[in-house]
């Protein structure tokens, strides 16, 4: 592009904006930092833009949210309700749950507000955890952004917090049967558990004190932490710079893409409308946690079908799995039944993603920074724990569903739980062998495109009758990205004495190190070597017996015979 | 709504008037009725039931086919009216079906049944009479709901799961009468809530809610049936997400570069 272009200062616009512009930049001081970072350049794939569905509705909960404040009364004071709804006219219920349904039904545009206020929390959660799996997938958690992957942990949670939070303040029998449900594990903490219950609901349940707490907690505290975790979140991507896949012309030292002004400001902001739009979309035409249906909570009723939201349906559903385990000593009830399930199961689902960056290091024992992600089958060992720890999740979900699975598709409830149970431990080895095999399968397809080209489409008849295809070499960028990742590292044995015989210190742990290691790498296909990509060029690049050179441009053929040009 | 209400009242008031006499354990009841009965249930029945409706027991003392003496015109009329009854093949639970009997083959096998002993009687049109219930009436009725049903047939009456592949059916499109005469007799695993414990009226008051959260349209769009969050988490991955993450995949699909035509 050849064409000259006016300073934007000589423009007409430049010459009137001018002055006010001087005016700000010279009591803020920002141009510098502007003109530095609307110029940063971000890199270009679909994977990379999960994160931003969960910030662009994180922005719309904020401001649906807003709207619903200036209804909702987080008080559960007895009232009567007298509002639109017939069939709970007359009844007595707390001011919050007579205001949810006021919402619903007597202010214009109030249920569309609180479906899409709801759709867009259930798809902020969603979100959060499809962009973590892209990251771990891709190992982009590594050196330098262990700490922003515990940023992100800690905004999981938090969103879950909140989701939960938001969810029990309708006061409906289906939030209160959820409460009732925290009440639960809030209590089965071995000794505490009763104290740490009157602490958290003012007496006991359900007494007229957790709405207006979690009230606070859901539209103050926790909105505030994600919004700082965001912030911080975002910032550590700036200064990190994004990852980005490999190919020709990207390596550890460098960004390829695009800048931010003006190619990201138009598709990122374009993504928040297209997420704006379409929770607006679900919010007008799919009910969601239809209130009224529920009735009032009242701690003696309960319906069938009670179910949390889908974050805390891996709870629900670990809850479901236990065994009915309880024992009394010390003069105390120990409910192993739901404490481990409970507690344990959230808090094995965080840990170990929190230590998870440490942990592969700690076995890998690779220190240097990476910011060209891995593809998940060039990882096959990580790729097939995060299929197994999905595959758990998944069991979990499952489990939590299984009334409505049993009525749905009539099962034996309990023998969903059953098979389940045993499921639990045995489905996520079946899955880590099965992703590991996948992994190496595509791994040996690469390094077979490598060394024998790609099918052109080309079939030739050899002299005494046989037919074969013609492979040709793939594009020397393709190679390239095929064979960007890292070479297999050499093994070498733990050093378990030194050169007296003397044990070395952690011998042992360096022992189990080593094995762990080892097992991390086994059965990965390292890449081709030089001299077997020079063998493989010798081989597809010469006609080597063929008679009819193919061109340099020549790239296979499609379905209908056409040579194809990429 | 209302108009609903009237048009599937209209509906209901022709087949109760079918049905009548409402007892049919009724002095009027013909003895050529009875036999009729007694001639159908020594075919359709008594395999199971035994010949003179006492049961059958199995060699382990179990129950091949229970006693339906003093069972009452009512369980009958509910059972074999729904299709559950004759059972079709064995199972944890007998589902509802398309009635082998017609109107007037189950009122005789009713009458019967009621003959043998004494047991709860079909429900009187006005038992059932859900359209008089006032509003406060269905306030009233969903109170008893809400304490006594929703636990196990779900706060819509969607149905849910019990043990061993046994479940509280669905309350969808069942007759203000059987739902009357299953609360009233308490047919496979629903307890018996006899008029001591919910009377008459509050039934007929419990059948208005169930039959005024039914026939409202689904507020706020496309619903699960009735089915809660597990349905709503679906419809976040699939719907959603699919969506949101094909976006993704489209806007990341078009880089910055403009095509130019050649």
């Amino acid at each position: 592009m050849s064409a000259s272009f006016t300073p934007v200062q000589e423009t007409a616009l430049g010459k009137k904006a001018g002055g006010p512009v001087e005016w700000l930049d010279d009591r803020l001081g920002l141009a510098g930092l502007a003109k530095k970072n609307l110029r940063k350049v971000f890199p270009e794939h679909w994977s990379f833009m999960l994160g931003e569905i969960a910030l662009w509705s994180f922005v719309v909960l904020l401001i649906t949210g807003t709207f619903l404040t200036f209804w909702y009364q987080p008080s559960m004071a007895e009232v009567t309700y007298n509002g639109t709804y017939k069939p709970l006219n007359g009844l007595e219920m707390s001011l919050a749950y007579k205001s949810t349904l006021d919402i619903s039904f007597d202010i214009r545009g109030g249920l569309l507000l609180r479906q899409i206020h709801h759709w867009a929390a259930a798809l902020f959660v969603a979100a959060m955890m499809v962009h973590m799996l892209r990251v771990f997938f891709t190992g982009a958690y590594r050196k330098p952004r262990e700490i922003n992957w515990l940023i992100g942990v800690g905004l999981l949670a938090l969103g879950m917090i909140e989701g939960f939070a938001g969810y029990s303040l309708p006061d409906d029998l289906l939030s209160g049967t959820g409460l009732r449900f925290v009440d639960g594990l809030v209590r089965s903490v071995p000794i505490v558990g009763s104290y740490l219950e009157f602490f958290i609901f003012g007496g006991e349940f359900p007494g007229d004190e957790i709405i207006p707490r979690l009230y606070m907690a859901h539209i103050l505290l926790i909105p505030a932490l994600i919004l700082g975790l965001i912030g911080a979140h975002m910032l550590l991507l700036i200064y990190h710079k994004h990852t980005q896949w490999p190919g020709p012309g990207r390596t550890e030292k460098n960004v390829v893409g695009y800048p931010m002004l003006p190619v990201y400001a138009a598709k990122a902001g374009g993504f928040f409308f297209v997420v704006f739009g379409f929770t607006a979309l679900m919010g007008a035409l799919i009910q969601i946690n239809p209130v009224w249906a529920y009735g009032p909570y009242n701690p003696s009723e309960v319906t069938a079908g009670s179910q949390p939201d889908w974050y805390m349906g891996f709870s629900e559903g670990m809850v479901r799995l236990m065994p009915n385990w309880e024992s009394t000593f010390f003069n105390y009830t120990w409910s192993w039944n739901v404490v481990i399930p409970g507690m344990g199961g959230l808090g094995l689902v965080f840990t170990s993603l929190a230590i998870w960056p440490f942990l592969e290091k700690w076995v890998t024992g690779d220190n240097r920074e990476h910011h060209l992600l891995e593809r998940p089958r060039n990882a096959p060992t990580r790729t097939a724990l995060g299929v197994a720890a999905m595959t758990a999740y998944g069991v979990g979900w499952i489990a939590g569903g299984n009334d409505i699975i049993a009525t749905k598709f009539h099962m034996d409830i309990y023998a969903i739980t059953w098979v389940l149970r045993f499921g639990f431990f045995i489905f996520p080895v079946i899955a880590f062998l099965i992703t590991k095999r996948i992994c190496i399968g595509l791994q040996r397809a690469d390094a077979n495109r490598i060394l024998h080209g790609y099918e052109t489409g080309v079939l030739e008849r050899t002299p005494d009758g046989g037919y074969s295809e013609r492979h040709a070499p793939l594009p020397v960028a393709e190679q390239y990205t095929l064979t960007a990742h890292e070479r297999v590292p050499v093994l070498e044995a733990p050093v378990q004495t030194d050169v007296n015989g003397v044990d070395a210190p952690h011998g042992r742990k360096e022992k189990l190190r080593a094995k762990v290691r080892e097992y991390w790498n086994r059965d990965t296909l390292d890449k081709p070597t030089v001299e077997d990509v020079h063998h493989a060029e010798e081989h597809l690049g010469h006609h080597d017996g063929h008679p009819i050179a193919l061109g340099e441009d020549f790239q296979g053929v499609s379905e209908t015979g056409i040579p194809r040009q990429h | 709504m209302l108009a609903l209400i009237v048009v599937g009242g209209g509906a209901y008031a022709v087949q109760t008037t079918a049905l009548s006499p409402a007892s049919a354990a009724d002095d009027t009841t013909s003895s050529r009725e009875l036999d009729a009965g007694r001639q159908l249930f020594l075919i359709g029945c008594a395999s199971c039931h035994g010949v003179n409706a006492q049961g059958i027991g199995t060699k382990d003392d179990k129950n091949y086919g229970p006693t339906l003496i003093g069972v009452g015109a009512a369980a009958v009329d509910f059972q074999v009216g729904t299709g559950r009854m004759p059972m079709a093949q064995s199972g944890p639970q007998a589902p509802r079906k398309t009635p082998e009997y017609d109107a007037e083959e189950v009122r005789q096998l009713s009458a019967y049944i009621a003959s043998l002993a004494p047991g709860p009687s079909i429900p009187s049109s006005e038992d059932t009479d859900y359209e008089a219930a006032s509003t406060e009436d269905v306030r009233e009725g969903g109170e008893f709901f809400r304490t006594n049903c929703t636990a196990c047939h779900n706060s819509v009456g969607a149905g849910g799961a019990l043990p061993d592949g046994r479940y509280a059916p669905k309350l969808d499109g069942v007759s203000a009468k059987h739902i009357y005469e299953a609360m009233l007799t308490g047919p496979q695993q629903m307890p018996v809530f006899g008029d001591s414990v919910i009377t008459p009226e509050d039934k007929r008051n419990v059948i208005a809610y169930i039959k005024a959260v039914q026939d409202q349209p689904n507020y706020g769009g496309l619903a699960g049936g009735g089915l809660g969050p597990v349905v709503d988490g679906l419809f976040t991955w699939v719907v959603g997400i699919g969506v949101l993450v094909g976006f993704a995949i489209w806007i990341g699909a078009h880089g910055a570069r403009v095509k130019k035509k050649r």
